[in-house]
């Protein structure tokens, strides 16, 4: 037998938030986020990785269709916060602020929630998701972290 | 500590699995399964794992791990049709799975001494998909 094998997609969005934590003063805000405190807002274009593991199925040498995990993402990650406001239309952002450690939870809370509905129980599992805000950061979220 | 050496090829498969009817594989695979084939330029990733020399102040020689990628893996995939020129796919599905499993299988006879034992093989079959393989203990 081969062991477990894994495979890891990336995808991309854009979207803006504001990092402000409503339990601190201003000041304590501007001196902890600096620039991403802006009222305003500001943007990224978001990178997301997100990797399964699992066996290599006979049938077609792969550890997960490619196409079923691309559709899984994009209902439930990339559409609903491609070009928006994470702060203002992501009911989760509305009580936490959307760093992208509270963006990598997210993430994987979603595809956790609806995995099921797209693979069996002896399928791919969830291993990790790593959110890159920008090129010169990566946030990784295990699987395991959120239940 | 673990040390990872990069290398580029570029090949050309197919995916499809004989026992299924044109309409499964293009169910299965998509555009890969289109007979003619299609290629890929592959970025392979190896790591290996081992600690230092104490008088050398490296876990291995890098030159030799270099020769080592290219001797076992990229003379024998690159500019190739996998299916038709590369064994063991005439018979075993080149998914990017498949692939890393096989160049696994290629270079742990010869990276599994004391220093420089292999710990990972990353292909990447476009930078937005990639396929990590540890081995069979993993």
């Amino acid at each position: 037998m081969t062991g477990s094998i894994e495979l890891t997609r990336k995808y991309r969005f854009s979207a803006s938030h504001r990092l402000h934590a409503p339990q601190m003063g201003d000041a304590e805000n501007r001196e902890l986020y600096g620039k991403c405190n802006n009222a305003f807002g500001h943007g990224h274009n978001y990178e997301v990785a997100v990797t399964v593991r699992g066996p290599v199925e006979a049938r077609s040498g792969r550890v997960v269709d490619p196409e079923l995990l691309d559709g899984l993402v994009r209902r439930e990650v990339l559409e609903p916060l491609e070009h928006r406001n994470l702060n203002e239309e992501v009911e989760a952002f509305r009580a936490a602020v959307p760093t992208s450690e509270n963006l990598g939870r997210e993430v994987v809370r979603r595809l956790k929630q609806n995995w099921r509905a797209v693979f069996p129980a002896d399928g791919p599992r969830l291993e990790r998701v790593a959110i890159a805000e920008t090129s010169r950061n990566a946030f990784e979220v295990s699987a395991h972290e959120i239940e | 500590m673990l040390i990872t050496r990069k290398v580029e090829f570029s090949a050309s498969h197919v995916c499809r699995n004989p026992q299924l009817s044109e309409l499964e594989n293009r169910a299965l695979f998509g555009a890969a399964a289109n007979p003619h084939g299609h290629g890929h330029n592959y970025v392979l990733e190896v790591t290996v794992e081992g600690m230092p020399d104490p008088v050398t102040g490296m876990v291995l020689d890098l030159k030799a791990l270099k020769e080592t990628m290219n001797r076992e893996v990229v003379e024998i995939y690159d500019h190739r049709f996998l299916n038709r020129e590369v064994a063991p796919f005439d018979r075993v599905i080149p998914t990017p799975e498949n692939i890393a499993i096989d160049i696994w299988n290629r270079l742990q006879p010869h990276l599994s001494g004391p220093r420089g034992r292999l710990h990972g093989v990353r292909i990447y079959e476009t930078p937005d998909l990639y396929v990590d393989y540890f081995g069979d203990a993993a």
